[in-house]
């Protein structure tokens, strides 16, 4: 049976997924919007910089945010003028670390959503009197419904299933930064298998059934067009 | 300039494609907008609607300026008063025949309606379909939608992209009534895409001609059809175009007879009330050139004219400019003909017209 601090690692994970989730939509949306519909040259690198974390190793997407964020780096000064210490370690640091981490798994739908509304809908509202934000709220985020759904299903699963960036960035303490996947590290480093399995087991069951919610609707793009 | 013209400059690059006007159009009736694909007309369009902001550019319709790039002046569109009907309709998908239109009821930039929405409603035949969502609607009722939607809005002008081209021949046909309904019974002045010469035919009232990103003739209709130094009075489309009102039926020979500013024409029977405007295409082809009023002759149709302008059209074809009473006629003949009657300016002849259709 889980003990207590499985359940605490569940709870935490969950709270740092659903809130990097959020943050990601937040932030997501106008860079998706932005990299659909600029024509700026700066927009390859754009997205190339958000693509990275599909291919780099998440240790080293961790060690480099360890040291931004440390005492001696450029967002840790930052944070320390601000007067809230510093990042690493701290359940602000996964959950910055998170967004981080799962941003292309956002951006990318949103921006396929994005594409695929074209001009149309945007120049015919344009038309008949609908300013900027006016357009973007009243044709383009409900035409968008399906990418948002993806968006916010694809941040929130690959969030509850990173480990790397987690360790490297937020360590191993109760409570404050052991999620579910250092959690199950613990259990198997501690030879506790039926632990494991239970949380292991756990997570498989909700990640199938998440996909195949994701891949039953019709609502919502699939999960290959989405991770193009 | 008077308060109802439309003077619009543009220069454009687009790579191969240059875009350089300088016009002056009324703001009244239909003005069509015709030419080849490629021509640049929907490039204009887009130009008046504020959807292409052209680096240079200068626009003012009647006395509201819109664009002035040297005083960087640039109305976005959607401050411009204007309806705009897209090619492919550009319906919002998420919303029902009925939302469409009210989200542009909602937007109205002016404070006085110039045609109630359910006006709109019932000039297109739309009250059927505003419980439907877009995707249930056939291409021709999506383009009736589209156009109450830029109604709805209560705009100063309306603009059309070929709403007709995505539209099947036999929908065409359906869907001209409509057109020539606004055009009858809203006072608001229309910009009209198309690269049919049918359409223009039909619709215009003054005619923009383009080709390569240029003006090449612009004026009144029945002028700039049968201008001998226009591009359309030498192909195999050309015709003139002439305006007048049903008189008489004759219904055993199934004819109707009307009377235009250039004379008196038995025509093909019209079920319309006498006093009817009837609007007649002419084809340049279909009408030839006697000397003597012919004696017997199967041609119902023959009309005192004198000769205007005559001009080779190459390959032994030569079309003739005649001035019939106050129209202007075009014949197709062949040089050889040209030559045997001597034909001059200012010679009386008579035009002989096999053929004539009724086009609104």
């Amino acid at each position: 049976m889980p003990n207590s601090s499985d359940y605490a690692a569940l709870w935490l994970t969950f709270k740092v997924a659903g809130l990097a989730t959020l943050l990601l939509l937040l932030l997501g949306t106008p860079l998706a919007w932005w990299l659909a519909r600029s024509a700026s040259r700066w927009k390859g690198v754009v997205n190339s910089i958000v693509a990275l974390p599909l291919v780099l190793p998440p240790t080293v997407l961790g060690f480099y945010l360890l040291v931004l964020m440390g005492p001696a780096g450029i967002v840790g000064k930052f944070t320390q003028w601000l007067g809230i210490g510093t990042l690493p370690f701290s359940f602000g640091g996964l959950v910055a670390a998170s967004v981080l981490y799962s941003l292309p798994f956002v951006v990318q739908p949103l921006q396929n959503t994005f594409v695929a509304i074209g001009n149309g809908p945007l120049e015919a509202a344009a038309t008949v009197g609908a300013g900027p934000l006016d357009r973007f709220f009243s044709v383009a985020l409900p035409l968008a419904k399906s990418g948002f759904a993806t968006a916010g299903i694809l941040g929130f699963t690959h969030t509850v299933g990173e480990f790397g960036v987690v360790l490297m960035v937020g360590g191993n303490i109760p409570d404050k930064t052991r999620v579910v996947s250092v959690q199950i590290y613990n259990h198997v480093e501690a030879l506790e298998y039926s632990q494991a399995h239970w949380l292991s087991g756990g997570l498989l069951i909700f990640s199938f059934l998440v996909l195949l919610a994701l891949y039953s609707s019709k609502h919502v793009q699939p999960l290959n067009r989405a991770a193009k | 300039m008077s308060a109802s013209e439309l003077k619009a400059r543009f220069k454009l690059n687009y790579g191969e494609f240059d875009l350089d006007l300088d016009l002056s159009l009324p703001v009244a009736g239909v003005t069509v907008f015709y030419g080849h694909s490629g021509s640049g007309k929907t490039t204009l369009l887009r130009c008046i609607a504020g959807l292409e902001h052209a680096p240079y550019g200068y626009l003012r319709i009647g006395d509201t300026l819109w664009q002035d790039s040297e005083r960087g002046v640039f109305l976005p569109t959607h401050r411009r008063n204007l309806g705009y009907v897209f090619q492919d309709a550009n319906l919002f998908p998420h919303l029902s025949v009925r939302a469409n239109l009210d989200y542009a009821v909602r937007r109205m930039r002016c404070r006085e309606r110039k045609i109630s929405l359910q006006q709109a409603i019932e000039l297109l035949a739309i009250a059927p379909l505003l419980a439907r969502m877009p995707e249930r609607l056939s291409g021709g009722e999506r383009q009736r939608v589209a156009i109450a939607r830029a109604l709805a809005a209560s705009p100063d002008i309306l603009l059309m992209d070929e709403p007709l081209a995505a539209l099947d021949e036999e929908r065409k046909q359906e869907f001209l009534p409509y057109l020539t309904g606004l055009q009858q019974n809203l006072r608001i002045p229309i910009l009209y895409v198309t690269h049919s010469r049918h359409e223009v035919n039909r619709l215009a009232d003054h005619l923009l001609v383009m080709a390569a990103g240029k003006a090449v003739a612009c004026g009144p209709l029945a002028e700039t059809l049968t201008r001998l130094d226009g591009p359309l009075a030498a192909d195999r489309m050309a015709a003139s175009v002439w305006q007048g009102r049903l008189v008489s039926h004759e219904a055993d020979y199934h004819l109707s007879h009307a009377e235009f500013a250039g004379g008196n024409l038995s025509l093909p029977y019209l079920d319309a009330k006498p006093g009817s405007p009837v609007r007649i295409r002419i084809y340049a082809r279909d009408v030839s050139i006697a000397l003597q009023p012919p004696q017997a002759s199967s041609i119902l149709n023959v009309l005192p004219a004198e000769v205007r302008a005559v001009a080779d059209l190459g390959q032994g074809q030569s079309v003739v400019q005649l001035a019939a009473g106050g129209e202007i006629l075009l014949s197709h003949i062949t040089q050889k003909s040209a030559a045997l009657l001597k034909l001059a300016p200012g010679m009386p002849v008579f035009a002989q017209i096999k053929g004539t259709s009724i086009v609104g």
